[in-house]
């Protein structure tokens, strides 16, 4: 083999060698790092162990948004109109988080059933609905017939 | 009428792209002269019917003409006429028309500065950029027309621009982030030229690198403000979430990067050629690619206008059919794009080479991480999940220290050969002062042992110190330090000042996300909490009067270590029109730290909630990347690429050649290879 060929195969091998070994670890970083999606209906199953990092979400229920006077800590019901799951937070609420409206939050069931959030996140324009409410609301089976003033 | 206008200047600006993607490339083929010349007319033409069309879009929106569906959308009456006028990127299918007018506009600049390239050259590049153009037109009129007419019942009164966007930055965002990725087009077109002409030399490397380098400086421009106007806007102090929209013009960006070092090499040595090519195809792809996420209807952000999945569907043919086009021409092509291969294992191309690598791997992750749920919904059938920050932090911040490190080496390095007593004699004190200094300093500032300060201040001690010695290195041998400052090429300022930008980003970034503090409260008129050395009393709120909104401001005193400071001013805004709250923060911002405050919602007692947050040094975030910027602008504004005309170049190239031996021989290879035909 001649030199420089040598040296263009040893670029080349190098080059593969990083390449794989970057995309197995990010491949182990993806893995330690996704949270999954349940809808109320999953939670009520029983599929979620408690502590583990999810998403829930679903509409937020007319009448359950309960405020402390005391402290920030806010609490409210999300629904697929089959199940409910409670969720406590102890944060500002998005501008856009609303009665009646699509929201998805992130933290961990706690062993009580209530779903502890790090963060509630709402839809952030008027005219769309997050893919993860929507998707909830399917598998429940509530959207074809539910009238567009009840999304609104 | 005057939309029909609009619509028909768009049509005939699809008609004229038409003839431009295929006369001039045709002319190219055959050595027509006469065809080639009509490619800088036909850009023009195109460019000034696109032009029409976009005013009469914004004449449109001035005058709150309610029939047009995309003005009855995205204004209203009581808008206020600077978000009327640029309301027209406010939504899917008019920032689509200013997209493609932005592509012209970028047509018409490479039509006036390329007087220094060969026509035939010019007219193929024009081509391609045509052939976009005709996609890109096609698509608005097909899907997704900015003058589709409401009649004969319009709307009295439009529904509003979305009240999240009303903000000075979305006059300025939008245009500078799409002017950065388009740009990218530019660099494709001249790509593809290059290997359907055969002619991929150190004078197309040449040509290529000052608009590389400008759309890459723009599109920084367009992420920083971007970033700077979330961290204001949205409410929680942050300043990049890793979210599915924010992470395309990301990967682009590193793409971009990896470009304009891959083509330094090109143009100085001859070498990477069809990796730079192939840099560029790919910089170009990731730019549709952001295009097709975030109007495809697969996210809902503020980003994401459109959920029609037509439009997801012809983007991602589109895509399909370029990318697949290029990569296939690319195959065909790039095994006769001949690099030199003469440099040794210190040398300055394998620390490019390595800056390269960083950054594609770096994209690559991005990329894996921004997909990796819409794959998994569809292979499982529908379930869904989200990759978070901590999984891109995990790949993103390592790779980017490694990048640091020889961020150092390369530019003091040398073509072809470095040897290892020079990288020693270089940098053996400028490796010990930044360790010294990087670990004493922030001991001493923290008494204690703060490992993340420690690797941030070291990485940029050692960037620093290197830039300042080789700098010193450089003009030692001239008279005056100044003579010597005089005597560096604009386009090493340019390097260095990126380099120095990308130095105050990284210790902004790292800095401020560790030493960040927030708290949030309910507090009654009265009140206060303590946040650090700071203490915030919130002293009640009063109603305000916006030109199309209703805000309870509230009055924040913010004392430091128990004495006035000054006051905050966060509001809680409701867009009248459209019913929607939005938050409008109160900002202290300095050069070292900045004081948020974010008011969140009343409770029935009187109290707000809200959140206050001390930001420790995120001001540099912003600042390292104007200096980004600048310095990409400074390098593309290098003369010696414009005085390089055609002639000189195939001068030196028969210099070159008939001097074979000589060093510098990265002039040669390929310069005749049928480029030059006509």
């Amino acid at each position: 083999m001649k030199p420089h060929r040598r040296k263009k195969l040893g670029i080349i091998v190098f080059i593969a060698v990083g390449l794989s070994t970057a995309i197995g670890l990010s491949l182990y970083a993806l893995s330690n790092n996704i949270d999954l999606f349940f809808t109320p209906t999953q939670v009520a199953a029983g599929e979620v162990t408690p502590g583990q990092r999810i998403r829930v979400g679903g509409m937020v229920k007319e009448g359950s948004v309960e405020h402390s006077q005391e402290v920030l800590e806010v609490s409210f019901i999300t629904t697929d109109y089959n199940h409910d799951v409670r969720i406590q937070y102890a944060g500002i609420l998005p501008d856009l988080f609303r009665e009646g409206q699509g929201i998805v939050a992130e933290g961990a069931m706690a062993e009580d059933g209530t779903f502890i959030a790090s963060r509630v996140l709402a839809k952030h324009d008027e005219n769309y609905m997050s893919v993860e409410v929507k998707a909830a609301l399917d598998a429940a089976g509530n959207t074809p017939g539910m009238p567009q003033g009840v999304m609104q | 009428m005057i939309p029909e206008l609009g619509n028909f200047a768009l049509i005939l600006a699809f008609c004229l792209s038409i003839i431009l993607a295929v006369i001039p490339m045709a002319g190219a083929a055959r050595g027509n002269a006469l065809w080639i010349s009509l490619a800088r007319p036909l850009t023009a033409g195109v460019f000034v019917f696109l032009s029409i069309s976009l005013l009469i879009l914004g004449y449109s929106f001035v005058t709150d003409d309610f029939s047009v569906q995309f003005v009855a959308n995205h204004s209203n009456t009581m808008l206020p006429i600077y978000y009327k006028i640029t309301a027209v990127w406010g939504g899917h299918e008019g920032s689509f028309l200013f997209w493609t007018w932005m592509l012209g506009g970028w047509m018409l600049a490479v039509s006036i500065f390329s007087k220094a390239m060969p026509d035939e050259f010019v007219a193929r590049v024009l081509s391609i950029m045509g052939m976009l153009s005709v996609g890109y037109i096609l698509f608005m009129l097909a899907t997704s027309n900015p003058f589709d007419r409401v009649l004969p019942l319009s709307p009295a009164d439009g529904a509003d621009l979305n009240a999240a966007l009303q903000d000075f930055a979305f006059i300025i965002h939008p245009p500078s982030l799409y002017m950065g990725y388009v740009g990218f087009s530019v660099v494709f077109a001249f790509a593809i030229a290059a290997l359907i002409s055969g002619r991929l030399d150190a004078a197309w490397a040449r040509w290529c690198r000052p608009w590389a380098n400008a759309a890459w400086a723009i599109l920084t421009m367009g992420l920083a403000l971007g970033s700077w106007w979330a961290y204001y806007e949205l409410g929680w102090g942050g300043w990049w979430a890793w979210d599915p929209v924010e992470n395309p013009p990301m990967i682009t960006w590193l793409l971009g990067a990896a470009m304009i070092h891959s083509l330094a090499a090109t143009e100085k040595r001859g070498v990477f050629k069809s990796w730079t090519v192939l840099l560029a195809i790919m910089a170009f792809a990731s730019s549709l690619l952001g295009t097709f996420i975030t109007r495809s209807g697969l996210l809902t952000s503020v980003h994401a206008f459109a959920t029609d999945p037509t439009r997801g569907v012809y983007i991602l043919g589109f895509l399909a059919l370029i990318i697949g086009g290029s990569l296939v021409l690319y195959a065909i092509r790039a095994p006769s794009l001949k690099s030199e291969f003469g440099f040794g294992s210190f040398s300055r191309e394998v620390f490019l080479l390595a800056n390269n690598m960083i950054l594609v791997v770096a994209s690559a992750a991005i990329l894996l991480g921004t997909l990796y749920p819409m794959v998994y919904q569809a292979l499982t059938g529908g379930e869904l999940i989200s990759v978070g920050p901590p999984y891109f932090n995990a790949i993103f911040i390592p790779l980017m220290a490694i990048l640091a490190v020889f961020m150092a080496i390369g530019p003091i390095s040398r073509w072809k050969k470095t040897s290892t007593e020079h990288l020693r004699s270089q940098l053996t004190k400028v490796a010990l002062a930044a360790v010294a200094l990087g670990i004493v300093i922030p001991v001493l500032l923290t008494l204690a042992i703060p490992f993340g300060t420690i690797a941030t201040t070291v990485l940029s001690f050692w960037i620093l110190f290197a830039m300042f010695k080789d700098i010193r290195s450089k003009i030692a041998n001239k008279p005056t330090v100044a003579a010597g400052l005089r005597s560096l090429p604009v386009s090493y300022w340019g390097m260095t000042l990126a380099h120095f930008g990308f130095v105050m980003t990284m210790a902004g970034a790292c800095l401020s996300s560790i030493y960040s503090i927030e708290r949030s409260v309910l507090l009654q008129a009265g009140q206060s909490a303590d946040l650090g050395r700071y203490n915030f009393r919130f002293e009640g709120t009063r109603p305000v009067q916006g030109p199309n909104f209703i805000a309870d401001e509230a009055t924040i005193v913010v004392s430091r270590s128990g004495e006035f400071y000054k006051n905050l001013y966060p509001q809680k805004r409701l867009y009248t029109s459209s019913g929607t709250p939005t938050s409008h923060m109160g900002i202290d911002g300095r050069f070292l730290r900045d004081l948020f405050t974010t008011l969140g919602d009343q409770r029935e007692n009187g109290g707000w909630s809200m959140t206050v947050y001390v930001k420790p040094f995120v001001r540099w975030i912003w600042i390292g990347t104007i200096f980004i910027a600048f310095g990409g602008i400074l390098a593309a504004s290098d003369k010696r690429y414009r005085q390089f005309k055609v002639k000189q170049a195939e001068k030196m190239a028969k210099v070159s050649a008939a001097s074979q031996s000589a060093a510098p021989a990265s002039l040669n290879a390929g310069m005749d290879a049928g480029g030059s035909g006509a």
